[in-house]
């Protein structure tokens, strides 16, 4: 590296790109990534594949969804028992209904009800005692997989209702699958939840600056404890629509969309530390991720010789590529 | 006056806790294993535990300096495929200590990639390290795609030894503790703990931030290496796999030890007594003979009240304090 030359170098290719948004800029990316995939696979670039990658997108969407709130949160925050609150929810729809039509809405109560509660337990953990919210949420992921062993022994049994694949994954209306509808309709409710209510108001500000959030007013401890509840819930609700594209369970069905969706929000510039960030954001983020995996999976179609470990490695320095376009923090310099 | 010397004392001597909690786990441990603080017993267990001990020294100095690396389980799986490939049973000693050394430039330059991205190019460390941590494993697997390895007999059994009747793994851990209360001291180890501390202050009284939050990320990869050769020598093989579950519990036992994820604060001796706790929670559910369904729940359970205790530690020190 050349250090002298790179640094004025950077900051011409990146002065013009700077101006957009980071969302802006994730979802020019991800037209991109789209168009690029027609040069490696021509059959890539085709309504019925990109409605198939903003099917898949949306699942991961759906999940990040709490994540941005907790990360928006600040203070450190960040849900890592997302992906088991997930399997958790997907095992107990797949149970209560027993592939039981008109249990959905039962099975689906159920879920919401106990992803609330364990976000709930995290942010009383995080607030109350102290715990930091990673280690906090880390050691509840241990605890949720542990009960999900122990009652289930690893028997999973239960039968996904056939209105769920109907509903959520295949073509509902001109060929568009339900949970791609539905996470538009999300993706509206939650920037009037962040744009629009005093809820995100108050979020944003305990992001900022927690101790002059709570001098002006807001009760820092319940917003916290509050936005767990509320990611825990967005995370069973994820967990309820994966059941209804793969039908069927198994003990890590969420822990593949854990990182991701801390990735998705960061890649759809939302800051880690706290107070600043869009769902929006997060959404471009969920499509740029599904985009490059499919891409990664298309490239392999037709080389079959770049194996598991070329795709790891190209992975890896996209996102590190991705992140140093708008993961980048404050320099200390001022 | 008492307050004060007690608030100095947990202040300065951040490890306290853990110190307080390995002691329940030995009596614990001791009343369902009456053997455990035989020599064989101990020098079996810190087979076993030594690798993660040397992989939180390096996790400890990032997380002090403000960061965290979540790539260390990562370059802990390619240091074990470079070793295993590299080393057999024919290997003279001069090849293994070049796979050894080998294995450290490897370290050295995952640490180097993943300094670069946090410290100058200022990108968010815990997505940053998650990253390149599919860059390790891809080479990783590059090198060595399926579980295989025939370690040198020589150096197992000096793994397995027995020096001045302490096991030589013991001998090691007291080296790094004497490595650290060194650096600890140096002017690099009082820029580390402000860095981590409060890096605007640091800046403005002359630190070289960035360096010292470079320096983290280069030592987290060098001892992810050597924890690579502790756990290749230990086990006999290599796995593309092997170091997957090592990065969360690195986390978990330098939180365990006292230190605390903003940084600025904490040490590598609580680090490394939460490492043996975490061993010693896991020997205590399999000599308990709990259900195996249930292992899971139970350490999860305790490990998570073992989390609360430094918490409730700050309080009372708050307490004190007032």
């Amino acid at each position: 590296m050349n250090a002298p030359l790179s640094r004025p170098l950077t900051q011409r290719i990146t002065s013009p790109l700077r101006r957009l948004s980071p969302p802006a800029l994730a979802l020019i990316l991800a037209i991109l990534l789209f168009l690029l995939g027609g040069v490696i696979n021509p059959n890539f670039v085709s309504i019925a594949s990109a409605t198939n990658v903003i099917r898949l997108a949306a699942f991961l969407g759906i999940i990040a969804a709490g994540q941005t709130l907790v990360i928006i949160s600040g203070g450190e925050g960040i849900d890592l028992s997302a992906g088991t609150v997930v399997t958790l929810s997907a095992i107990l729809v797949f149970r209560i209904t027993n592939g039981d039509d008109a249990m959905v809405p039962v099975g689906l109560a159920v879920a919401l009800a106990v992803g609330a509660a364990i976000g709930f337990i995290n942010g009383a953990g995080v607030m109350l005692v102290g715990i930091p919210p990673l280690v906090m949420t880390l050691g509840m992921a241990g605890v949720v997989s542990g009960t999900i062993l122990i009652v289930t022994q690893g028997n999973l049994i239960g039968k996904t209702p056939e209105v769920m694949p109907r509903l959520i994954s295949d073509p509902l209306l001109f060929g568009v699958p339900g949970v791609v509808f539905f996470w538009f309709l999300l993706g509206g409710a939650m920037w009037l939840l962040l744009e629009r209510s005093g809820y995100g108001r108050r979020l944003f500000a305990i992001g900022v600056n927690r101790t002059a959030a709570r001098l002006s007013g807001v009760r820092v401890q319940r917003m916290v404890i509050i936005t767990f509840a509320l990611s825990g819930m967005l995370s069973a609700l994820g967990g309820f629509m994966l059941l209804g594209f793969s039908q069927t369970v198994f003990l890590n069905l969420g822990d593949t969309y854990l990182f991701p969706s801390i990735a998705a929000v960061v890649v759809g510039g939302t800051l880690l530390s706290g107070g600043k960030g869009s769902y929006w954001g997060t959404m471009s983020g969920a499509l740029v991720l599904t985009l490059i995996d499919s891409l990664l999976t298309a490239v392999r179609a037709r080389v079959p010789e770049i194996g598991e470990a070329y795709k790891l490695i190209i992975l890896g320095v996209t996102l590190v590529i991705l992140l140093s376009f708008y993961g980048r923090q404050r320099n200390v310099r001022g | 006056m008492t307050g004060l010397v007690l608030r100095r004392i947990i202040s300065r001597h951040s490890y306290l806790f853990a110190l307080l909690l390995l002691v329940v786990a030995v009596l614990v441990n001791l009343r369902l294993q009456d053997n455990l603080l035989e020599v064989n017993v101990i020098s079996r267990n810190f087979r076993n535990f030594l690798p993660l001990i040397v992989l939180v020294v390096g996790q400890s100095v990032v997380i002090i300096g403000g960061g965290i690396d979540l790539s260390a389980g990562a370059i802990v799986t390619l240091g074990n495929a470079i070793l295993a490939t590299l080393i057999t049973s024919e290997s003279s000693s001069g090849q293994i200590l070049l796979a050894i050394l080998l294995t450290c430039g490897a370290g050295v330059l995952a640490g180097v990639v993943n300094g670069l991205c946090v410290a100058y190019l200022r990108l968010q460390p815990i997505v940053t390290t998650y990253a390149t941590s599919f860059i390790f494993t891809g080479v990783a697997l590059l090198i060595l795609p399926r579980p295989g390895g025939d370690m040198a007999a020589a150096v197992r059994s000096l793994y397995r030894s027995t020096p001045g009747g302490a096991p030589f793994t013991l001998w090691m851990v007291f080296t790094l503790i004497a490595i650290w209360l060194v650096v600890r001291s140096t002017r690099y180890g009082q820029f580390l703990f402000a860095t981590g501390g409060k890096s605007e202050s640091a800046y403005f009284t002359g630190i070289p931030v960035n360096f010292v939050k470079f320096s983290t990320y280069l030592w987290s990869g060098l001892f992810a290496a050597l924890a690579a050769l502790a756990l290749t020598v230990n086990t006999g093989t290599g796995s593309p796999r092997s170091g997957d579950l090592l990065t969360l519990n690195s986390v978990v036992a330098v939180v365990l030890g006292g230190t605390r994820l903003s940084g600025g604060q904490g040490g590598v001796i609580g680090s490394i007594l939460g490492v043996v706790i975490l061993g010693l929670i896991a020997n205590i559910i399999s000599f308990a003979s709990v259900d195996s369904w249930a292992q899971t729940l139970v350490s999860a359970l305790i490990i998570i009240f073992a989390l609360i205790g430094p918490g409730l530690v700050r309080l009372a020190r708050k307490a004190v304090a007032r």
